[in-house]
């Protein structure tokens, strides 16, 4: 299996863990992943408040180079932000008549062009279906016994775009977590909007959303997230969240690929847990502990 | 008989959009900010469909959305409410408002940093934003910043602020496409 790969900005900074353990993951997978030659800003959810046209020559810029290296590959995607503006920017070309012709207009300034044809997949997506839990059963090692996890989806993962799932009650997690041998602990919060900007533009309501999150998972050891933002959000801003809600906050929050490395035998210092802000040492101590009990049931 | 007023003001284009708005109130329901808006999603559609541009345009309610599509894949009639607001604020910033500079800034330090490296540089971001509107709120985050440094989560990267921005081009050629077409 081979994807064209469209990393995304955070993946470079706050979220060089997601990059990583995607990778990592994915190789042993057995996925290959050819990465876009000098990607820029997708524009993100920032772009449509700057220019219309802008919202689309952004992610077209992107996906004008996908198409340049392989017309026939799916662009892989692991940021839903990112996720978003480009089906967004796809959505609108296939729709608006002329405007592919006005993006190429723009597009030609960097020597582009773009038929708009590229796929854009999001990890979860490709993890679920494309592989499917039980190739990721039979590469795991050290399964997640007795850790429970709260899937966290989020906003832009599946909504509005991301046909794969449900947009409001979405179970791609489910099959993935299970296959690691985790337990999934079930909330309401699954798909609602982790505040994004908002904690830093109105603290106030944004650092709420997020702490309503954190507590209807917090039955759980630790949460599993799929976008730089969500993960971001829950996990460092856990102290301020409980002032906002009143309830002591503390819950580990993961990546998903880091869960599924270090279920595949990858050590903690590969999946990067050192940057998870909110200790994860209780969630990783009960790991170690059952393993160690299923080793020895192995003897 | 016209069914809905017509003006022809800014608002017309997102007027258009609203037109099918029953008024059933599935987007208020639905937002998670819902409770901190001075004017509720339902409310500012009717005020949009009304023509009260001022109110709306001034009003808190765009700046308290996060994005989240929850309106937009409720709605019984299929209308792109998210996008809706993304447009209002974009005629809000072309309209010069000055109420909410803690959002309008947080959009124009963003569009600077990508513009000039042509990807997003958090830190830097983070520093223009809190330069332009208000410095001693970035206090609050000191604590959490040196945590993240500590853990290598952020790094200190120099700003770069001579010579031309990577994405100027296409930036300067999107607006002479815009101007063309308005």
């Amino acid at each position: 299996m081979k994807y064209l790969f469209y990393p995304g900005c955070s993946a470079m900074g706050t979220a060089l863990e997601y990059k990583c353990s995607s990778e990592a993951v994915l190789t042993v997978l057995g996925v290959e992943l050819q990465e876009l030659d000098d990607w820029t800003c997708c524009g993100s959810s920032i772009a449509p408040v700057m220019s219309d046209l802008l919202s689309v020559v952004l992610p077209a810029r992107n996906l004008a180079i996908a198409e340049q290296a392989d017309r026939d590959r799916d662009l892989l995607v692991i940021c839903s932000a990112c996720f978003t503006s480009f089906c967004s920017a796809n959505m609108r070309i296939a729709t608006t008549p002329g405007l592919l012709d006005t993006v190429n207009e723009a597009l030609a300034v960097e020597g582009l062009h773009y038929d708009g044809r590229v796929r854009v997949r999001h990890l979860l997506d490709v993890l679920a279906n494309d592989i499917g839990p039980e190739n990721i059963k039979e590469k795991v090692v050290r399964p997640l016994k007795g850790l429970m996890v709260a899937p966290y989806y989020g906003c832009q993962t599946v909504r509005p775009y991301g046909d794969y799932d449900d947009n409001e009650h979405p179970d791609s997690m489910v099959g993935i977590l299970e296959a690691l041998g985790a337990d999934v602990y079930h909330h309401s919060y699954e798909a609602r909007c982790c505040g994004t900007s908002l904690l830093t533009t109105k603290p106030e309501v944004g650092l709420g959303m997020a702490g309503r999150i954190l507590a209807a998972a917090s039955p759980a050891d630790c949460i599993a997230a799929v976008c730089p933002m969500c993960q971001m959000n829950l996990d460092t801003y856990q102290d301020k969240a409980s002032l906002v809600i009143g309830e002591e906050l503390h819950i580990p929050v993961f990546f998903l690929t880091q869960l599924m490395g270090l279920a595949m035998g990858m050590s903690q210092r590969r999946m990067m847990v050192r940057r998870n802000i909110t200790s994860t040492k209780p969630a990783l101590a009960k790991m170690e502990k059952n393993t160690s009990r299923q080793v020895q049931v192995h003897k | 008989m016209k069914r809905v007023p017509e003006f022809p003001d800014e608002l017309a284009p997102a007027r258009k959009k609203l037109h099918t708005c029953i008024q059933c109130g599935t987007c208020t329901a639905s937002c998670p900010a819902a409770e901190a808006m001075d004017i509720t999603p339902r409310k500012m559609w009717r005020m949009i469909q009304l023509g009260l541009k001022d109110e709306v345009l001034h009003s808190k309610t765009m700046w308290l959305c996060s994005v989240c599509y929850s309106c937009s894949v409720r709605c019984p009639r299929g209308i792109p409410l998210t996008d809706t607001i993304a447009h209002l604020k974009q005629l809000a910033i072309q309209e010069g408002i000055k109420e909410y500079p803690e959002s309008t800034c947080f959009y124009k330090a963003f569009g600077e940093v990508m513009r000039r490296y042509g990807r997003m540089r958090e830190m830097e971001f983070m520093a223009r934003y809190f330069l332009s509107t208000d410095l001693f709120a970035a206090l609050d985050y000191v604590p959490m910043g040196l945590a993240m440094l500590r853990r290598g989560k952020i790094r200190i990267e120099l700003p770069r602020l001579m010579g031309k921005g990577k994405l100027d081009k296409l930036f300067n050629r999107v607006a002479e496409l815009e101007g063309k077409q308005s």
